[in-house]
This record gives structure tokens, C-alpha cells and sequence, in this order.
């Protein structure tokens, strides 16, 4: 039996309320990433193997500092190194740390058949419960980040928690405490949003005219928001999705029409059942028979 | 064509009947393992497997076999299920047959419009199910697909569950309505008067009655 949060707000494949008496009622969280302040360090990506226990395969050099290649069942966040040269002709360095971006309609827990398996908190945290975790993997089928990762060990998903287990007792995430210049800050998804826009005006008076806030509206705002110069070409940022949203396919295969077929399937067996009774069973009777004989 | 009493007609061989069995059997593994994953109220058949991650485990490989087993089965009834203009005429005519008033039907051969029909949907059903599940099998394949096309992959396998699942529940309902059928399946044989009743052409097909339409029909 897990410590119990009492603080769940939905949870995968579950059609009653989830315990939830605790409310976030100083505000949901938010983790922000600056990119404009970001200097690749990489610190946020050693706090989150240390406090988490995780340690990935050593990988090969892909061209660029980013080490390992991708995100993985044992790299749940991950600087990603992109290189652009602006219409001026100057290189840019976009440095992007990648992890969940904890959706307020998270494609993963729509899509999750286990109960209980991906639960979303009071607080805006999408969490894995990796105990009720089966392994088939829609919840990478679904997600519009691809952010999950299924281990090859155990088969069970992965991906950042945002440290659920500090931000409970009151500390901040691990990559934030090791953040050396600002880049990441966590507060109320309120302070935050407050802060971005401080950060966007500065950059607005430094000539990025692009500057803004990445809080995608398609899945609802999100709990891990960017702060990016290029706000207008999310793109660039080693392809960050310009327009997130959980998939058409995905709302067709896990909207109203599992109820509906599954309503359909059952009306289907009681047609047979009340057919039987209305109707009645089609039987052979002697007259066939003697006719059938006839003709033996 | 006759059983040992001398007055029954072979109409399942031994072979088809096994092979149906396991077909049958295969099928009804697959979809309660999958019906488990589909809709939360039926998450408790996981149970039935040893649970979910044994369900996710198990799922595909019991497809598989059912699917391999009806490739078999499909086989040996593929010619005698072509659709024919009667077969058409029949299904047209289904408000008669739900009413059992199957005199005014059209004749039937070996398989009548519906059960052709059933064949048919059970077909690209099946074919649906093995394509797009192979897609979806995570542990082994889709890493060769993109996102889309697992994303549509998913869509598909559901649709056609549902389409199979309802077609072989009215399959379970028409071999228990039509009175003889589960006996046909389970011991081969049908009484002459069966045949005649229920597929008047196989009944001639085979032997009986060699000058057609002499007595009163």
C-alpha cells in the first residue's frame, strides 16, 4: 500500500471519483524553463539521475552535447541541443530541456486501460503509478510530447514525476535546486505565469519581438511551461510541437465510443436472448422430415 | 455422406470441427483479453489471465493462434461462401427469416446470405485485427511504425473488435435458434429433414433428390 495523497483529481481507467478530498487550494504548481537563460549545463538532468537513482547507459557522441541520444525509461528529462542560424546569418544556440510537460488533459491517462496506473493531483502533477502499469504502451500511443518510455526490463512506463515526491512534503523539484543561473523556476502555475511574462518583456526589449510563453492551449495549459525567443517557431527548439493536442485518432479510439460500443455489443446478446423469447427457436418439425424421406 | 445409422448427412468433417473448436476457443480467449483492456468495466477479465500485465502479455499471442486457426477454417468454407444473387435476395428478405417463415425464402445451398455474409465481416474483421495488432504490439513491433500510424493502428483494432464481437454473438445466437446447428458442429451430422428445411440446394447438392422440384415444394 503506497502513501496515500488523497489529493487525485482523475485517474486512468477509472469511471468513479478518485479519493480526493485534499484540494490544491493555494494554486496548482508549475515548473518554468527558460530557455533564454539556459546555458546547457546539464545540471538539471544529474540532479534528476541522482535524486531519482537512475543511472542510463553511457551513450556514444551524436554530433552535438546532448548525451544520451533521446529520453528513455532511465532519462526522464533531458537537454536537447539545437543549432539555428537566424536570417541574419548569427548561430543560435537553443538549448531545450525535455521531460514531461504534465498536461491539464493528459493524452497518456486518457489513453491508459489500467486502473490506476497514471493519476493526475489537485496540484497539476500527471504521476505514474508504475505498480498498475501493464506495459502496452498507449500511453506513448497517445501522448503529444512523446515523452513516456516503456523499460525493457521490467516493462512498465516511465517518465518525469516533477518530483511528486518532493513537491508533497514542500520542496521543490530536484532539477530546480540544481539549476545554477535561473533558467528553472516552480511555484504556483500563477507566479509563474507572472514571471514568464516579466522574462517575455525583457526579451521583447532586447529585440526578440517573438518572445513569449509556451503554455499550449491544446492540452489545456500545461505544468511545465517554456519561455522561448522564438515563441512564433516552437519548432526550432528540437522540434517542440507548435500546436499540441491529444490526437483525433486517439479521442475516436477513447471518447464516448467505448461506452457506446460497449452498450451496443450487450443490446446485441439481449437481441438474441429476447428474440428466443418473442420469437422462438426455428425447428425441424416431422412434416420436413417425411418430406426430406421422400426424396432420400 | 451418411453416418454410420445410415440417415443422418455428414455435414462438418472431424477436421472442420476441430478446426472451429480451436477457432472458437481462440476467439473467445482473445476478446475477453481484450475486452479487458477496452473498457474499464471489463478490466476485472484481466483477471481470468493472471492479471494485467499477464493480459497485455498473452493478448496478441492467443490473436495469433485464433487468427491462424481461422485462416485454416476459412479455407476449407472459402468456395462455398461466394456471395450469388440469392444470397442477396435472402438477406433482403430478413424480416422472414427473423420470423422463421424461411418458405418463403429463397433456396439456400451449403451456407445461406447471412451466414455468407458473417463470413465475410469475420474476414476483414480478422484481417483488420492481425494488421493493426501488430502495429500496437509494443513489446516487439511498433517500434518500426510512427506515432500516426500506431495512432490509427489502435483505432482500427478497436473498431473491428467491436464489429467481430458483434458478429459472432449473433453467430452464438443463430447456431442456438437454429435447432440442429450446435449438434452439426459438435457430432457433424444433420437430420435429412434439416438439410431439406434449412439448405434445400446442399440437401440436393449431395445426392437427395436428384430430380429437382418433381414433388410439391
Amino acid at each position: 500500500m503506497p502513501l496515500q495523497s488523497l489529493d487525485i483529481v482523475r485517474r486512468s481507467a477509472t469511471t468513479t471519483p478518485a479519493p480526493g478530498v485534499r484540494g490544491a487550494y493555494t494554486g496548482t504548481v508549475a515548473k518554468l524553463i527558460d530557455t533564454s537563460k539556459c546555458i546547457g549545463c546539464k545540471a538539471c538532468q544529474v540532479a534528476c539521475m541522482e535524486w531519482n537513482d537512475l543511472r542510463d547507459e553511457v551513450g556514444t557522441n551524436i554530433g552535438s552535447y546532448q548525451n544520451p541520444a533521446d529520453l528513455s525509461d532511465n532519462t526522464w528529462t533531458l537537454m536537447r541541443f539545437a543549432e539555428y542560424e537566424n536570417p541574419k546569418g548569427d548561430l543560435e544556440w537553443l538549448i531545450r530541456k525535455d521531460g514531461c510537460m504534465h498536461c491539464a488533459d493528459p493524452g497518456c491517462l486518457k489513453a491508459c486501460p489500467a486502473p490506476g496506473a497514471i493519476v493526475q493531483y489537485a496540484n497539476g502533477i500527471v504521476d505514474f503509478q508504475e505498480e498498475n502499469c501493464i506495459g502496452c504502451g498507449y500511453c506513448v500511443t497517445a501522448c503529444p510530447f512523446d515523452i513516456p518510455r516503456i523499460s525493457k526490463r521490467d516493462h512498465k512506463a516511465y517518465k518525469c514525476t516533477l518530483c511528486s515526491d518532493r513537491v508533497a512534503v514542500g520542496l521543490e523539484p530536484a532539477c530546480i535546486k540544481a539549476c545554477p543561473t535561473g533558467a528553472l523556476v516552480f511555484g504556483t502555475k500563477q507566479d509563474m505565469q507572472e514571471h514568464a511574462a516579466e522574462r517575455v518583456a525583457d526579451l521583447k526589449s532586447r529585440g526578440f519581438e517573438h518572445a513569449g510563453l509556451y503554455d499550449p492551449a491544446g492540452v489545456g495549459g500545461t505544468h511545465v511551461m517554456y519561455v522561448l525567443h522564438h515563441a512564433d517557431q516552437p519548432a526550432l527548439y528540437s522540434d517542440l510541437a507548435p500546436d499540441p493536442h491529444i490526437s483525433l485518432l486517439v479521442r475516436a479510439w477513447k471518447g464516448r465510443t467505448k461506452p457506446l460500443a460497449l452498450a451496443v455489443m450487450a443490446v446485441t446478446a439481449l437481441a438474441g436472448f429476447f428474440h428466443l423469447v418473442r420469437v422462438g427457436r426455428n425447428e425441424v418439425t416431422p412434416a420436413d422430415e417425411a418430406a426430406a424421406e421422400k426424396r432420400a | 455422406m451418411s453416418d454410420s445409422d445410415g440417415r443422418n448427412l455428414l455435414r462438418y468433417s472431424a477436421e472442420v470441427r476441430t478446426n472451429h473448436w480451436l477457432t472458437a476457443l481462440g476467439f473467445i480467449l482473445a476478446a475477453l483479453s481484450g475486452l479487458a483492456l477496452f473498457h474499464p468495466a471489463l478490466f476485472w477479465f484481466s483477471g481470468l489471465f493472471g492479471g494485467g500485465p499477464w493480459t497485455r502479455i498473452l493478448h496478441p499471442f492467443i490473436g495469433l493462434l485464433a487468427a491462424l486457426m481461422f485462416l485454416l477454417l476459412a479455407a476449407a468454407v472459402w468456395a462455398d461462401n461466394r456471395m450469388r444473387p440469392a444470397d442477396w435476395q435472402w438477406l433482403r428478405q430478413w424480416r422472414d427469416v427473423v420470423a422463421n417463415r424461411e418458405d418463403r425464402l429463397p433456396e439456400v445451398g451449403r451456407y445461406n446470405g447471412g451466414q455468407k455474409l458473417l463470413f465475410l465481416v469475420i474476414v476483414i474483421g480478422m484481417a483488420g485485427l492481425v494488421l493493426s495488432g501488430i502495429v500496437i504490439w509494443r513489446a516487439y513491433f511498433s517500434l518500426f511504425f510512427s506515432v500516426g500510424l500506431i495512432r490509427l493502428a489502435s483505432l482500427v483494432h478497436a473498431v473491428c473488435a467491436f464489429l467481430l464481437i458483434c458478429a459472432i454473438l449473433i453467430h452464438i445466437y443463430a447456431a442456438l435458434w437454429v435447432k440442429g446447428s450446435v449438434h452439426a458442429m459438435i457430432r457433424g451430422t444433420v437430420t435429412p429433414g434439416w438439410a431439406w428445411k434449412h439448405h434445400r440446394g446442399w440437401f440436393r447438392q449431395i445426392g437427395h433428390d436428384a430430380h429437382p422440384r418433381t414433388g410439391p415444394n
